[in-house]
Parts: structure tokens; C-alpha cells; sequence
């Protein structure tokens, strides 16, 4: 082979390696890829059932409830519209009435949101970025979540 | 006092390092020894007034001084010992100033070791090493920094994070930050390449030991880290695909790369340009690991706080390096001399395909974790990239990359011969082929599994099989194979072990996949859960308390096949400072598999929530990480490393007289 021709065989098995990558990428973001919503954009969009969503919003005072063999039933809710989602699992340690949580999973036929992951993060003060965003765009982010947020309580 | 006197430090730091980052460099274009010669005292006084600093901040900790802000935010004063000195780095401030005590020590262990090469080579690399510097010392200074005192000093602190209250932390974020920082120094190798406008073998082999150092803390600082995730965090998960995780991933992906490539430069002079292109990649991508992590763009553990003004001020660097950096190479490369062209099978061939899937299966990496936030700033969706995107991209490239690796060693420099390979590589096919059968008649159903343990053993095999055709093992006399493993070079030692570390991870991750067994169950006193051949009967709960938390542990008695071996006390610690709960789970090595067990709820009537996990071969992944670290020490410690480059004949040396 030519210096010429080498040359090209290599660039042509580079770009051929990149050019798999890419439709695995494309291939990737068609199924594997999971949108962010609001109890608010879950009524609004009209999001079809057995589409994977992320659902955030706070866990409703109150609504909380266990059920048979670790089942459990709360709503999130953005201060506009609430969802009921049900839970079959151990939620982590910063679940609470009241706090923030971004729920993975599917809406069923009667509108219920069946999660498979429940992720509360791993501090106190933590409020997901997504959550804290949707709810400010709804108007009910109070100032008490941002004070908890910012510097020290001096004594 | 001693506040004061770390942030003076830092001040002096700060202006050593703007002398540093001028005076050298003009002796450089000058040809003026004094003036280069001020690039080695200044990298050590540099070192020394940081490492003052970061002592001061540490005695500030270990002292439990709340008058200083930093130490009030993340310590509380019943805290171990231990953890009062990791606290030091468990927040912003202080790992910065970690990482910039990183910084100068290698700027500092540049100037000591790095005798035999030229003067104006390493005052300009001193010179890059101490803009790096710089700019960092002005981010902490400007809006990081840890010094600053509170009046009235507050009695008690507001405690660490309970999550970062382990061991772990006294060991991760240092190993992590080397390899990061340590990738500055090939990056300042090849920005002082560009400059002079030469670029040598000798080059590729002076640059070689910082890469292996880097590596090898990068390595070490993945898997502590992973390790950490797994038993800290409750989930029994390893690896997240969390855009921190991956922020440390891309710059051991493409610094795995330029370790090869720079293989085919040190022996061939070929791929010349590449390997700045590779060495500027590789901190470029520490730098955005930097910005992901520091900046809050991202939340995770990691973001200890955000504030908007560090995040533009760590993308001003990132532009400024990687813009700068990049523009460099794009002005300065096309002037240097060529390298060689080769044949395609062949090492060299191998060793560029390594650094074609490396560098794409980074590209994937790269696309998954800043495509949601270019997403985000675009049109305000908001998404989430996790493990189904990066097993169907990542993986499949990895897995490319892993069939052909066990030929790389094996084919000759220049041309190679790929059907004798192939017949050298005829038992470890063998092994993976009886090991895929016996796993999918033993284990069966998800047939990824067998593929991937055929796969794991076909890489495992191969580096035995390399290591058995140089020494010679079973065609000549034991006495003539001893003196060749004496005699072999340690760096194809180190090649071997590196990828036999690769193969037993992969193996390891195979196992823990495909055929883990997990319950999630709710127990109440006396229960018995199964999984795998182990009984596992949960006794009773009872209360403990440690320095700064009290825990309610749960009793299990673990039973196999009826036969008592052993117990696992899983609990719930509640930290009263923070008003904060994690979950430690309990491990139980059996072999090594693990079972794992960690707790939920607890409920009033007595019952416990539990999540019980039966992991095969789970340790395997960790002790991969371990074999290809120590793949690495001996590829350091080989001879030709040592006695430096050979001063190549003037009228050979590529010298690219610059167009001026």
C-alpha cells in the first residue's frame, strides 16, 4: 500500500467506528431517555400512559400511606395539580411528608403514576434542582426552602 | 492566627506562581539560564508556602476552631479524630485547596526529578504548570476561600455530611485529585512541545512517568470510589452512571489512550501529533470533571454547595485552558515534522485501534452526560441520561474493544502477523469457549451473561498467554524460562497485569449483573429470608450510640444450608446535627461474592424493612482495579524509565525551526 492509501484505510476505519457510535447514540436517545415533569405538565401534555417519565414535585403532607408487603401510596404535588403514585420497595432515608422527590416510572390507564425508583437525595437542606425549578414556575416556591439552602444559623 | 497565617500562604503561593508563570518562559525564548533557572526554586517555595497553607486549614479542623467559617460549616466537635482531618477536604473549600496542593506537588516533583531533560524544555513546562496555578489560586482566593473568620465564633459546628463521615473519604478524593491533577503535567508537556515546536521519542518517554503515576491514582481513585458508593450509599449499586461518575470516567478513557499511543511514539516516532492532541483531551476533560463537580451545575453527593460566581469563574479556566489549549495545537501542530505511516496490522496498528474505541466510547460518554444539561440551557426540557443509554453505547464499543485486546500484545512491531497470533491465542479461545458452555449450562438464562464471562476469560487468558510465549513456558528448559521472566522488561509485566486487572473486573461486573439475586422484603422478629443457598433470620433490634450519632442496629444470623456463618448488624445511624439519617449496610465476603444487607423502615409493630442481595463475585471489580494499579507500579518502576531518554544525535533530532 501507498502512504496514500494507508492513510485513507485508517481515516476510513476511524470514521467507520464513529459512524457505529453515532446510530448507537441515535439509537440510544430514541428509548433510553427520560423526560423531566411536573404533576402541572403531567395534566397539561396529556403524557400517555406506559410512557417512562421522571415525576418531581414535593410528597403531600399527609397523604402518605403503607400498604401489604412494603407498598406504599403518596402523591406529588407542585401546589396546582397532584399525582397519586404507588411504590412497591424501601424509600430512602430523605423521604418525607413535605420534602422533595423525583419519582421514576409509568402512568397507568387510571391516571395513577406506578414508580420503580424513588430518589430523594443524600442531604437535608437538598431540594432537586428540577423540583425547586418547577415549582417556582408555578409560583409556589416559598422563601423557607431557599433559607434552608443559604449560609449558617449564627447562634 | 493560624487562619491568617494559611491564607497568607496562599497569597504568597499566588504571587510565586505569576513570577513562575512569566520569568522562565522569557529565559526560554531568550536562551537565558538565570531566568530559567528561576522556574525550579519558585515550583518548590510554591509547594512549600501551599503545603503551609493546607496544614494551617488542617490544625484549624483537627483543633475544632469554629471561629472560622469553613470548619463551623463541616465539623462538629464529638467527631473521631479521622474524620476532624478528612473533614479538612468534605467540603468546597477545602477540596480545592487540596487540589491545588496536588498542583504544586507535581509542579515541585517536576523541578526535582526531572534532571535530564532540557532547560528550556522544562522552564516552559514549570511556566504551563504555574499558569495552571495560578488561576486556581486566584478561584480560591476570589470565591473560594477557606480562611474567612466568623464574629462571634459560634460553640458547636453544624457537623459533616454523615454520608462522608467514612474512611472512605480520607482516601478517595486524594487518589481521585492526583490522577486528575497529574494529567497536568502531560498537558503541560505537550503545550511546551507546541511552543518550542519539537516533539521526540524522547519526548513520549519523559512524559511517560507522570502518565503512569496519574493513571494509576486515577485507576485507584475510580474503584475506592465505586467501592465506597457500593457499601455506603444502601442501594448495592456500584456504578451509577451519576455525570460525576462519569466526569472521572472520560479523562481515564482518553488518558488510557495516550498511555498507549504514547507506546507507538516512544518506539516508533509515529502518531506525534495525536499524542498532544490525546495529552490536552486528557486535562481538558479533568478540568470539566472539575467544572461538573465544583461549578452545581450538576447535583449530586458531590456538589457540597453551589454558588453561581464559582461556577462562571471555573468556566472562565475551562475556556481559557482547553480554548487556549486546543487553539495552540490547532496553530502550532501542522509546523511539526510528520511522523511515520505504518501497516495496519501490526502493534502499532493495535495500539491505534485501542485508541480509536477508547477514545469513542469516551465521545459516548462525553454526549450522554452533557447532552442533558446543553439540552436543558436550549430549550428548558429537562431529562435524565442513565445506565439503558450507557449500556447500549458504551457497552457495545467497550466490548469491541475488549475482543481485540488480548492480540495487541502479541503482534510484532511493524508487521504483525494476525493468523500466528491467532494460533498463539488458540488455548485462551479454548478457555473462553469451555467457560461460556459451563456458564450457560450452569447459570443459563440471560445469555449475556455467558458471552460476557467467555469475553472476561478470552482477555484474562490472553494476558497469560503473552506473558507464557515471551518467558517461553512449556517449549524451553525451566532454567532458560526463569532468566527470561528475570530478564523480561518489567513494562510487559505491567502490560499483562493491567489487562489480566481488566479481564478480572470484567468478570467480576459479569457476575455481579447477571446473576445477583436481590429480596426486598418486610421481616418481623424470627423471620426467615432465602436467597441463593443462604437463610438469613432476623433476630431482634437493639440501640447503639457512637461519638456524634446514635444508631438502632438489627441482628441477623446468616445460615447456609442450616449451618450458622455467621451475623450481619446492618443500622440506621441518626445524626443529630444535620438531622439526618443513613442507612449502613452490612457485608458479609463469602469468597468472593458478597451478601449484603441493609436496612429500611422500621416500623412501630416491630418490623423491618430489608433489602438482602446475593452478589457473585462482586469483589472481583475492586480487585481488578487493584491488579491493574499494580500492572501500572511495575510498568513504572521499568529500567528504561529510569535511565532516561538517550540524547538523540543533533542532526537527527526532529527540530522544527519555528515560522517566524
Amino acid at each position: 500500500m501507498t502512504r496514500k492509501q494507508r492513510r485513507l484505510a485508517m481515516i476510513a476505519g476511524g470514521l467507520s467506528v464513529l459512524a457505529v457510535a453515532v446510530l448507537l447514540v441515535l439509537f440510544a436517545m430514541k428509548d433510553s431517555i427520560v423526560f423531566f415533569n411536573s404533576p402541572t405538565d403531567v395534566v397539561e401534555k396529556h403524557i400517555a400512559p406506559g410512557a417512562r417519565i421522571r415525576l418531581g414535585g414535593l410528597v403531600a403532607p399527609g397523604s402518605l400511606s403503607r400498604g401489604e408487603a412494603l407498598s406504599v401510596r403518596f402523591e406529588v404535588t407542585d401546589g396546582n395539580h397532584a399525582i397519586a403514585v404507588t411504590y412497591q420497595g424501601l424509600l430512602p432515608d430523605l423521604f418525607r411528608e413535605g420534602q422533595g422527590v423525583v419519582a421514576e416510572g409509568t402512568l397507568d390507564g387510571a391516571g395513577v403514576f406506578k414508580a420503580d425508583n424513588v430518589l430523594a437525595k443524600h442531604d437535608e437542606t437538598y431540594m432537586p434542582k428540577e423540583v425547586a425549578d418547577a415549582l417556582k414556575k408555578q409560583g409556589h416556591w416559598k422563601d423557607e426552602y431557599e433559607s434552608k439552602k443559604s449560609g449558617p444559623v449564627l447562634p | 492566627m493560624i487562619a491568617e497565617v494559611g491564607h497568607y500562604a496562599l497569597v504568597l503561593a499566588l504571587a510565586l506562581a505569576l513570577i513562575q508563570s512569566v520569568v522562565p518562559l522569557i529565559g526560554a525564548r531568550a536562551r537565558d539560564g538565570a531566568l530559567m533557572a528561576v522556574a525550579t526554586p519558585t515550583a518548590l517555595a510554591q509547594f512549600a508556602f501551599v503545603a503551609l497553607s493546607f496544614v494551617m486549614l488542617v490544625s484549624c479542623y483537627v483543633g475544632s476552631d469554629f471561629s472560622v467559617r469553613n470548619v463551623f460549616e463541616n465539623l462538629h466537635s464529638a467527631m473521631p479524630l479521622i474524620y476532624k482531618f478528612t473533614s479538612t477536604w468534605g467540603n468546597h473549600e477545602g477540596s480545592m485547596l487540596l487540589w491545588v496542593l496536588i498542583l504544586s506537588l507535581f509542579g515541585a516533583l517536576v523541578a526535582v526529578f526531572a534532571a535530564n531533560i532540557p532547560d528550556t524544555l522544562k522552564a516552559t513546562v514549570l511556566a504551563v504548570q504555574a499558569w495552571i496555578a495560578a488561576t486556581f489560586y486566584l478561584f480560591i482566593l476570589t470565591t473560594s476561600n477557606p480562611f474567612l473568620r466568623l464574629d462571634p465564633a459560634p460553640f458547636e459546628g453544624r457537623d459533616l455530611n454523615p454520608i462522608l463521615q467514612d474512611l472512605g473519604l480520607a482516601i478517595h478524593p486524594p487518589l481521585l485529585y492526583l490522577g486528575y491533577v497529574g494529567f497536568s503535567i502531560s498537558f503541560s508537556f505537550a503545550v511546551a512541545a507546541l511552543i518550542e515546536g519539537r516533539i521526540d521519542a524522547a519526548w513520549a518517554r519523559r512524559v511517560r512517568p507522570w502518565l503512569l503515576v496519574a493513571w494509576m491514582c486515577l485507576t485507584a481513585g475510580i474503584s475506592m470510589g465505586s467501592y465506597w458508593a457500593y457499601y455506603e450509599l444502601g442501594w448495592g449499586g456500584w456504578w451509577f452512571w451519576d455525570p460525576v461518575e462519569n466526569a472521572s470516567l472520560m479523562p481515564w478513557l482518553v488518558g488510557t489512550a495516550l498511555l498507549h499511543s504514547a507506546v507507538v511514539m516512544e518506539k516508533r516516532e509515529a502518531l506525534k501529533i495525536w499524542n498532544l492532541l490525546l495529552a490536552i483531551l486528557t486535562f481538558s476533560l479533568s478540568l470539566i470533571g472539575t467544572f461538573l463537580v465544583r461549578s452545581g451545575v450538576l447535583t449530586s453527593v458531590h456538589a457540597f454547595a453551589s454558588d453561581p460566581l464559582r461556577g462562571v469563574f471555573i468556566l472562565a479556566i475551562l475556556v481559557l485552558f482547553i480554548g487556549g489549549g486546543l487553539g495552540l495545537f490547532a496553530w502550532r501542530a501542522p509546523l511539526l515534522r510528520q511522523g511515520g505511516l505504518f501497516a495496519p496490522v501490526s502493534r502499532e496498528g493495535a495500539l491505534v485501534l485501542n485508541n480509536l474505541f477508547l477514545t469513542t466510547a469516551c465521545a459516548t460518554v462525553f454526549v450522554g452526560t452533557l447532552y442533558p444539561l446543553a439540552l436543558e440551557a436550549l430549550t428548558g426540557e429537562k431529562i435524565s441520561v442513565g445506565a439503558p443509554f450507557f449500556n447500549t453505547t458504551f457497552g457495545p464499543v467497550f466490548a469491541c474493544l475488549l475482543v481485540a485486546l488480548p492480540f495487541g500484545p502479541l503482534l510484532s512491531w511493524k508487521r504483525g502477523d494476525l493468523a500466528g497470533v491467532a494460533q498463539r491465542l488458540a488455548g485462551a479461545f479454548l478457555v473462553a469457549l469451555i467457560g461460556l458452555a459451563a456458564s450457560f449450562v450452569l447459570e443459563g438464562k440471560p445469555l449475556l451473561a455467558p458471552l460476557g464471562v467467555g469475553l472476561a476469560l478470552f482477555v484474562i487468558t490472553g494476558a497469560v498467554t503473552d506473558i507464557c510465549e515471551r518467558i517461553g513456558l512449556l517449549r524451553t528448559p525451566l532454567a532458560t524460562v526463569l532468566r527470561r521472566a528475570a530478564g523480561l522488561p518489567r513494562s510487559a509485566w505491567g502490560t499483562a497485569f493491567a489487562h489480566l486487572g481488566l479481564g478480572i473486573t470484567l468478570l467480576g461486573i459479569v457476575g455481579e449483573t447477571q446473576w445477583g439475586a436481590e429480596r426486598i422484603v418486610s421481616v418481623k422478629p424470627g423471620d426467615k429470608v432465602a436467597v441463593r443457598n443462604y437463610d438469613v433470620t432476623f433476630d431482634r433490634t437493639f440501640n447503639r450510640t457512637g461519638p456524634n450519632y446514635t444508631e438502632l442496629a438489627a441482628a441477623f444470623t446468616v445460615r447456609r444450608h442450616g449451618e450458622i456463618v455467621g451475623v450481619m448488624e446492618p443500622s440506621k445511624r441518626n445524626f443529630a446535627a444535620r438531622q439526618m439519617t443513613t442507612t449502613e449496610s452490612a457485608l458479609m465476603a463469602r469468597g468472593v461474592s458478597q451478601l449484603y444487607l441493609s436496612l429500611g423502615e422500621v416500623n412501630a409493630d416491630g418490623s423491618v424493612g430489608i433489602r438482602l442481595y446475593y452478589k457473585p463475585l462482586v469483589l472481583l471489580i475492586w480487585l481488578g482495579g487493584v491488579v491493574m494499579v499494580l500492572g501500572g507500579g511495575l510498568s513504572l518502576s521499568d529500567r528504561r524509565l529510569r535511565v532516561g531518554a538517550p540524547k538523540p544525535a543533533r542532526a537527527k533530532a526532529a527540530v522544527m525551526v519555528p515560522a517566524e
